[in-house]
């Protein structure tokens, strides 16, 4: 017969401080683990939803990103043509020439200022982002100088509210709005009118890249592989989702970083909670040999102990998760090496990342009370009843 | 007087049997002090690497030539040019010793997916680079092939190292940002206490092979100032020269400019405090825990010390000895760990110059080991003061 449980979680309520101590470093140790692991969720999602899965985004060959692209008009106008391109409402082929660049925007914690994303887009350019929406004011006119921005940089660059002045290119462009791109990338990015917005930056010619909808789903892949082998176009073709998804690795090095902080945290509890462990057993020596002459076998006293630290750690995993909790939903930003500007997203702590959080603090559990339960197994009956 | 003496060499005397008493008592439940020691190690190992990373970020002094370099950009962005003809305005300003304009050229190296093919490229004034770059050592043969020879690259030595390149080697980038490839041949190799993993080229050479409406703009001026002194003045005035200009600039010393790279990668200041904050809470709690364990096993031996007449004051001072001296064993193994894991980050840090100089200093060890000395102080405050004032008879009777 196993010992009962309520055995554990008494023994426990009784040495309280002890017990809080222990779980309290090991919750620590998992909040530390969750937070990264929710930072990284958060950011991985804001690429992961970005992007149509007919959209197919065009740079010139060698280019990992449209910072660093060019793509002339002329080649643009080879390209919208091609064979497989969606049509829009109005006859036009659903096409969009963009040009990217990077504007340094001042915000309140850091003078220096942060590094965010302006694209020069078309009406129908917008139009075949369907997750960005209008979320106030208008959106910009075309031939004037005027911005909308994502609701990332609203909310976190008071300079870029609307009503404001932005200074860049060749002069002075008003906010006009503010567009929701729901979870997606372009929350941090700045759109104005593309052909302004060349004429500022000397590239009313030379611009960074195309966005091309494909007709329907089979269409997509076909698209690609002609764009690819055009020569004359000299493009790389990709799907829009593919490019977003391969920017996850932003987030890597902080992940790193993360886990190893964590693993090194894990290793520290995983000690102290062994000593709080060696304790019990040294404390209740007298108790296990009674428990051993009233016929629990040396499997059970091992189990239970084993199952009083994993008791002991499951709580610690549980705070750590609360503690967590509320960073749920806070913005935060991270530099992006492709696009060499800011993206924001949100701490997301999914179901997936609390269960990893409370697994780890049951491994830190089983490590440390896998010794001295084992030396509470091992004790003779005679010995333990005679101890202190 | 001689009694005075006698009393202090009482004193020391008493200090040292207190320090065996103190090691003997640590030692007893060894196993408890070994986890202790290596909890508050782990702990301390992470905390040191943190202190590290932010003293080589925010702490580190320029060497005397990087003291006396500025960087100009363009206000609006770094990616935006500026154009050539600043430069010569900027020589105008008082100070300034040397000027050259600079551009990032980007472009791939091989396959460049795989991030040890990363390195900077920046097209400059041969002459100009070796002028501003006092620091670097080039054979003079080197340098002078690296002038005459247009399409002549120099290199830093660790670069050289990490993808073996020697003199003559050609190596071929290919453009993204400039839609060009250039050939170029190794003719130098520069040797330099930081920052050594760079590719130069000709400015020129990139000028020839770009359209013309992409010639004369800088992406960044280098300025060399003559003292140390006039660096905020310059940085100062440069920008005041291009105010309303078409094309603000934006002037900061070399540090800044390399640290604003570096805090691209996020907020690192705050996450570099929460989680030292969560680990020194940590070791609090662990060193805590283990005091209060140790001293309520003890209550008894309390008792009997003090029957055997030592003070309340020498009770509480043991017990604060031992929690001190198993923290400071901590924040030893801690600190040596730590300056192993610095090695290992600095070994692995493509780019970044700062980190490659991650090491535990003495600073730093100072900070750790205090710090240490304090968590075993307040950890056994409570316990000790509670256990030490227990009246004899309690105590005598306490069955551990």
């Amino acid at each position: 017969m196993a010992i009962p449980i309520s055995y554990n979680l008494r023994n426990l309520a009784v040495r309280k401080t002890t017990t809080a101590m222990t779980a309290l470093g090991i919750a620590l140790t998992v909040a530390v683990l969750t937070a990264v692991l929710a930072l990284v969720h958060g950011l991985d999602t804001a690429f992961e939803a970005t992007g149509h899965p007919l959209n197919v985004l065009v740079m010139r060959k060698g280019s990992d990103s449209e910072l660093a692209s060019n793509f002339t008009r002329t080649a643009y106008q080879d390209l919208k043509v091609k064979p497989g391109i969606a049509v829009s409402s109005r006859g036009e082929p659903m096409a969009s020439l963009e040009m990217v660049t990077v504007i340094n925007l001042p915000d309140g914690g850091n003078p220096d200022g942060k590094n965010v994303t302006l694209r020069g887009i078309s009406p129908l350019g917008i139009q075949m982002r369907d997750q960005v929406k209008l979320a106030s004011g208008r959106w910009f006119q075309t031939g004037r100088r005027e911005v909308v921005v994502g609701r990332s940089i609203a909310g976190r660059y008071p300079a870029a509210r609307p009503g404001k002045l932005l200074r860049f290119g060749r002069g002075e462009w008003l906010v006009v709005g503010v567009m929701d791109a729901g979870r997606t990338a372009a929350n941090s990015e700045i759109f104005l009118d593309i052909n302004q917005a060349g004429s500022d930056f000397n590239r009313s010619e030379v611009l960074s890249s195309a966005l091309v909808r494909a007709a329907d789903a089979v269409a997509v892949q076909s698209l690609i592989n002609d764009i690819n082998d055009d020569r004359r176009l000299n493009c790389t073709a990709q799907a829009e989702r593919q490019y977003y998804a391969s920017q996850t690795a932003s987030g890597k090095p902080i992940q790193y970083a993360g886990i190893g902080i964590a693993i090194i945290m894990a290793i520290g509890s995983s000690f102290a909670a062994m000593n709080t462990m060696y304790a019990a057993v040294a404390r209740r020596a007298r108790e296990i040999g009674t428990l051993r002459v009233l016929g629990f076998s040396r499997g059970g006293i091992l189990l239970s102990f084993l199952l009083e630290s994993l008791l002991l750690s499951g709580i610690g995993g549980a705070l750590g998760c609360l503690l967590v909790l509320p960073l749920n939903g806070v913005t935060t930003g991270i530099g992006n090496f492709v696009t060499f500007s800011e993206i924001a997203f949100d701490f997301r702590i999914s179901p997936q990342i609390m269960a990893v959080g409370v697994g780890f603090s049951l491994l830190m559990g089983a490590l440390g009370g896998f010794f001295p339960a084992r030396m509470a197994a091992k004790k003779e009956i005679l010995n333990a009843l005679r101890e202190a | 007087m001689i009694s005075s003496n006698v009393a202090r060499v009482g004193r020391i005397d008493l200090m040292v049997r207190f320090f065996s008493f103190i090691l003997k008592n640590s030692w007893r439940n060894r196993r408890r002090t070994f986890l202790t020691v290596a909890s508050i190690g782990a702990s301390l190992c992470l905390l040191g690497v943190m202190m590290a990373l932010y003293a080589a970020l925010y702490h580190s002094k320029p060497s005397a030539y990087q003291a006396l370099r500025l960087m100009t950009r363009n206000r609006v962005s770094l990616t935006l040019p500026m154009p050539i003809y600043y430069g010569e305005r900027i020589r105008q300003i008082a100070g300034v010793r040397e000027v050259a304009a600079s551009q990032w050229f980007g472009g791939a190296y091989k396959d460049s997916r795989d991030p040890k093919n990363f390195f900077a490229r920046i097209a400059i004034d041969p002459e100009k680079i070796l002028a501003l770059r006092g620091e670097m050592s080039v054979p003079a043969d080197q340098s002078r092939t690296f002038v005459s020879d247009r399409t002549a690259c120099l290199v830093g030595r660790s670069l050289a190292n990490r993808l073996n390149f020697k003199i003559g080697d050609r190596i071929t980038l290919v453009g993204d940002i400039f839609p060009v490839n250039l050939d170029l041949t190794v003719r130098a190799i520069y040797d330099a206490p930081e920052n050594d993993e760079v590719l130069y080229f000709h400015w020129k050479y990139l000028e020839e092979s770009i359209s013309l409406g992409r010639r004369s703009l800088a992406g960044t001026f280098a300025i060399l100032v003559d003292s140390p002194e006039s660096v905020a003045r310059v940085a100062a005035a440069v920008d005041d020269t291009f105010h309303n200009a078409p094309v603000e600039t934006k002037t900061e010393s070399e540090q800044q400019f390399a640290l604003s790279f570096l805090s691209f990668l996020g907020n690192l200041k705050a996450f570099l405090f929460s989680v030292s904050a969560a680990v020194t809470f940590t070791i609090l709690l662990v060193s805590a825990n283990t005091m209060a364990m140790s001293v309520r096993e003890r209550v008894r031996e309390v008792g009997i010390l003090k029957t055997l007449g030592f003070t309340t004051r020498e009770v509480l001072s043991v017990i604060l000895g031992e929690a001190v001296v198993i923290a400071l064993l901590g924040g030893v193994v801690g600190l040596l760990l730590a300056s192993g894991l610095c090695h290992v980050v600095s070994q692995n840090a493509f780019g970044f110059d700062q980190i490659r100089r991650l090491a535990v200093g003495p600073a730093v060890s100072v900070m750790a080991l205090a710090l240490a000395a304090f968590v075993g102080l307040a950890s056994s405050v409570v316990p000790a003061y509670a256990a030490a004032r227990t009246p004899i008879v309690e105590a005598v009777r306490d069955s551990g």
